[in-house]
């Protein structure tokens, strides 16, 4: 390979001048629109809003045990907060905009097509949500469901009924929607690639997305199963998970980790793509070890299916399954470690600009290694027998879903911005709420560590009062994390509205979704996209010029 | 100054490795540990800190350097080297953390063995008559948890999930049957009273067969290091040895309703005296109280308690909690019960 991107063919060089014709009017947003951009965008907004509603029931959450009586709210609407918080913030936010709001909005604009796979099938699956929003948060004026966001029967079955369903309905709902696009993304990478664009040549993004939509489609479907079920044991009293009936509730356990494991790497492996993206562009330095990269998404995705239990460990989960399922999780360590590393290594050595992309990129690299870490102590069944259920899987869980995904998303927010508005965010603003988040989140999380190693189980509305202090600090911290929204909010609306136009490619990246206008045009390019056959190709080679030093229309017709 | 790259990356190495050494074995994040096992658990925790602190640092490290010193000067338009792999550097560092997970599974495994945990596959292999066995409330498909004449089925044992005896133990010394409801616990006692609060000998080997009432409840005492769901319909079992005389929490783990957090009680352990001076107590106790209450079986099924009461009381004496089955007492007595909010830690 001599080139990053290649000549564009002579017939088809892009027109010179403005491009801003066969743009959508703003109103497209709230119709049933099948562009993929504009569906993308939907799924950013729509799951944002869901964020910050999941965000809202977390800090009432964290107003009740800012001391250790129950005293805020009634005890059951406790439940109901903790279990619609971990909902939303699930089905809700980090799934749908990992896959349905990046995914949609760049899958084709990295594999050189005009649209996905099913345009129609993918406005459904984004028109699913909503609805199912409105009905999870909609169910605090009749009942809400309070049985924890695993609903485990026996319990499920006899609490909170009418909000169990509402429960069942949303989620079943989400899960149709999340298969659609799975079916969707799945498809368009493997057949509406460009021609020439080989799959090792496919930015990374496109690997994770495609290990993630194996997941979808694979364990969803169970998901769905053990809901039914479980509906049919709530509505017609059948006796599949109720054992007053005979039914087996750790059956139950299975089919809900089944999928529900899986679903920890639906979350993070579009983030794991995003970052891979994000990383080159703001070092100026090639992916570290692409193959490595790529593989390792199949790798996690496979070893994925196959540790579930893990959430077991005392449950009635025998022990030769305990020792299995321990082993099974612990080498997932192996294909996370290489990446953890890779873009470690593709940092090192680079020309790092600290923007606020970047910040949160790296961000979510540090807190990623601490959910990490921890996650390969609780896999090691001995330990796990004394932390199962407890703040430190609190703590775990946060690391890896907040400092994780959610810091990867807002890297991938900052990053992708200016391509989906054709206008800039504010650098300051950015760095301020990096820094508010960054710490807000630690403050928050790290010491629920120690609170459950000392003691203390998750899912409780009161406390023994020698965790006080500790968990003042951790409200305290979940306030701050509350307030760091707020700049990011200001920042993004103000930006959208007035902030200063954004170039085609302002990062100057390589990648085919930069070599466009901001924002694409409706057919995504004017003419046929150029063949980036090596979107990582940062750096200097002898005797080639510098990427960087190409300005606008240089990238259309000379090798770099 | 300048001191050789090699020097520095020695030094920081050598710095990395004490610090996660020193905050691996100095970190006292664990509370007391009370069992013979206890110990063993919070060395393999230590070393996985100390792992895990070590990694920290060094991927922690590398960004923080990589941010100050690779930060891009203004007006620097060039990018980095075009590195785009070493083969040497990834076949290491896919090693280096399959060596340790690898090394830390051994290690988790033998723990694991020590504490018993393997201990439900390998035993049960126990004749016994069929006929011997009556169906109880407790019944799964697995056989029921104790025979018709009220003692423990050693057939049951091999199916129970949970932490068994450890590697060439005898029977235990005492037998507990625990049951977990809405929102207390149960101790029955095959010498044929029950108790609100598990009290056992030190120094002694302790089971539990535990099963629940209502819906899934955890059975979790932190300075035992020991957790197991307890289950409807499905016998559970944890098997420990105290070490050390006190009163521990007993903290309900499982999410099992609005009063989930108020689901504690204590285990208290006695020296071998106190222990049997107690025992004596609660015999004399349910002699007086009658045959009836004494032989009280632990299937409470049909009643569904006013959860407040049960959740404010942790301190329900034996005579209370017989009255809690209906068909012995018919309505209990709310005004009995006495209320005892400060939570009693070692
Ligand atoms: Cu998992
Ligand atoms: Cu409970």
């Amino acid at each position: 390979m001599t080139s990053a991107i290649t000549e564009n063919p002579e017939a088809t060089k892009p027109p010179s001048g403005p491009q801003h014709k066969g743009h959508h009017p703003w109103w497209i947003y709230f119709t049933f629109c099948t562009d993929h951009k504009v569906i993308g965008i939907q799924y950013l907004v729509t799951t944002f809003i869901f964020y910050l509603i999941g965000g809202a029931l977390a800090t009432v959450v964290r107003a009740e045990l800012a001391t250790p009586a129950s005293d805020l709210v009634s005890r059951e609407l406790y439940n109901q907060l903790f279990t619609v918080h971990a909902t939303v913030m699930i089905f809700l936010w980090i799934v749908p905009a990992g896959t349905g709001a990046f995914a949609n909005f760049l899958l084709p604009l990295q594999v050189g097509a005009r649209d996905m796979a099913f345009p129609k099938l993918n406005a459904v699956a984004f028109w699913m949500v909503p609805p199912a929003g409105v009905l999870l948060i909609g169910s605090f004026l009749i009942e809400a469901p309070g049985s924890g966001w695993t609903s485990y029967p026996p319990l499920s079955l006899v609490n909170n009924q009418t909000g169990e369903l509402i429960w069942i309905l949303s989620v079943l709902l989400l899960g149709t929607s999340s298969i659609l696009g799975a079916v969707n993304f799945g498809t368009t990478i493997i057949k509406m690639r460009m021609p020439g664009l080989s799959f090792n040549q496919m930015p990374l993004f496109c690997w994770s997305m495609l290990a993630a939509s194996a997941l979808v489609l694979i364990s969803t479907p169970v998901l769905a199963g053990a809901l039914i079920l479980l509906s049919f044991d709530l509505v017609v009293g059948t006796n599949f998970f109720n054992p007053a009936g005979g039914g087996e509730p750790v059956v139950y356990q299975h089919m809900f980790w089944f999928y529900s494991h899986p679903a920890v790497y639906i979350m993070i492996l579009p983030v794991f793509g995003m970052i891979s993206e994000i990383l080159p562009v703001h070092a100026r330095k090639p992916i570290f070890g692409y193959l490595a990269i790529a593989y390792s998404s199949l790798t996690i995705s496979f070893l994925g299916l196959i540790v579930w239990a893990h959430h077991m460990f005392t449950s009635g989960t025998p022990s030769w399954l305990r020792m299995f399922f321990m082993v099974a999780t612990m080498i997932i360590a192996v294909p996370t470690g290489i990446k953890v590393f890779s873009w470690v290594a593709t940092l090192w050595g680079g020309k790092i600009s600290l923007n606020s992309a970047m910040l949160f990129a790296m961000g979510f690299l540090s807190m990623f290694v601490i959910g990490g870490l921890s996650g390969v102590m609780v896999a090691s069944v001995p330990f796990d027998i004394h932390v199962h259920d407890t703040y430190f899987i609190v703590a775990h869980l946060h690391y890896v879903l907040f400092g994780g995904s959610v810091f990867g998303l807002y890297a991938g927010i900052y990053h992708w911005f200016p391509k989906m508005t054709g206008r800039m965010m504010n650098e300051t603003l950015g760095r301020i709420h990096f820094t508010l988040t960054l710490i807000g989140f630690n403050l928050c999380f790290m010491p629920m560590h120690w609170l459950g190693l000392q003691g203390m189980p998750r899912r409780v509305a009161e406390y023994d009062p020698q965790f006080a202090t500790v968990n003042l600090v951790c409200s305290i911290g979940s306030f701050l994390l509350a307030i760091s929204t707020l700049p990011f909010l200001y920042n993004a609306i103000h930006a959208w509205i007035a902030g200063p136009k954004a170039s085609g490619n302002p990062w100057n990246a390589l990648g085919l979704e930069w070599q466009t206008t901001s924002p694409p045009p409706i057919e995504n390019w004017e003419g046929d996209p150029p063949l980036v056959e090596d979107s990582y190709a940062y750096g200097s080679k002898p005797g080639k010029k510098s990427v960087t030093a190409l300005k606008g229309s240089d990238l259309w017709k000379t090798p770099v | 100054m300048d001191i050789p790259v090699t020097i520095l990356t020695l030094l920081a190495g050598i710095a990395i490795t004490l610090v996660s050494l020193w905050f691996g074995l100095n970190n006292n994040l664990l509370p007391f540990a009370a069992t013979s096992t206890a110990a063993d658990v919070d060395t393999l925790f230590n070393v996985m800190l100390t792992i895990s602190i070590g990694l920290f640092l060094l991927v922690q490290g590398l960004i923080v350097i990589s941010a100050i010193k690779f930060r891009r000067q203004p007006g620097d338009e060039s990018d980095g080297p075009p590195i785009h792999g070493n083969i040497p550097l990834e076949i290491l560092w896919t090693a280096i953390p399959a060596v340790l997970v690898m090394g830390i599974s051994v290690y988790s495994f033998q723990i694991y063995n020590q504490m018993g945990g393997l201990d439900p596959m390998n035993h049960g292999g126990h004749k016994m008559e069929p006929q011997a066995q009556v169906a109880m409330a407790s019944d799964s498909f697995e056989g029921p948890m104790l025979l018709a004449d009220g003692t423990v089925n050693p057939e049951y044992k091999k199916y129970a999930a949970g932490v068994g005896a450890a590697p060439g133990a005898d029977a235990p010394d005492v037998t507990v049957n625990v049951m977990g409801l809405q929102y207390a616990w149960i101790f029955n006692y095959p010498e044929g009273f029950v108790s609100g609060e598990l009290h056992v000998p030190v120094n002694k080997d302790v089971q539990l067969d535990m099963v629940g009432q209502d819906v899934l409840h955890a059975f979790w005492v932190p300075e035992f290091r020991l957790k197991q769901d307890v289950i409807p319909g499905k016998n559970t079992q944890l098997r420990f040895t105290p070490t050390e005389a006190g009163t521990y929490p007993i903290v309900c783990a499982e999410l099992c309703g609005p009063y989930h957090g108020a689901m504690r009680s204590q285990v208290i352990v006695h020296d071998e005296a106190d222990y049997d001076t107690w025992m004596q107590t609660q015999i004399a106790a349910a002699n007086v109280e009658g045959e009836a209450i004494a032989m009280t079986p632990p299937n409470l099924s049909s009643a569904p308690l006013d959860p407040i009461i049960q959740a404010m009381d942790m301190d329900i004496r034996a005579e209370e909690l017989a009255q809690l089955h209906p068909s012995a007492h018919g309505q209990m007595d709310h005004s009995h019960m006495q209320h005892d909010p400060a939570m009693v830690m070692n």
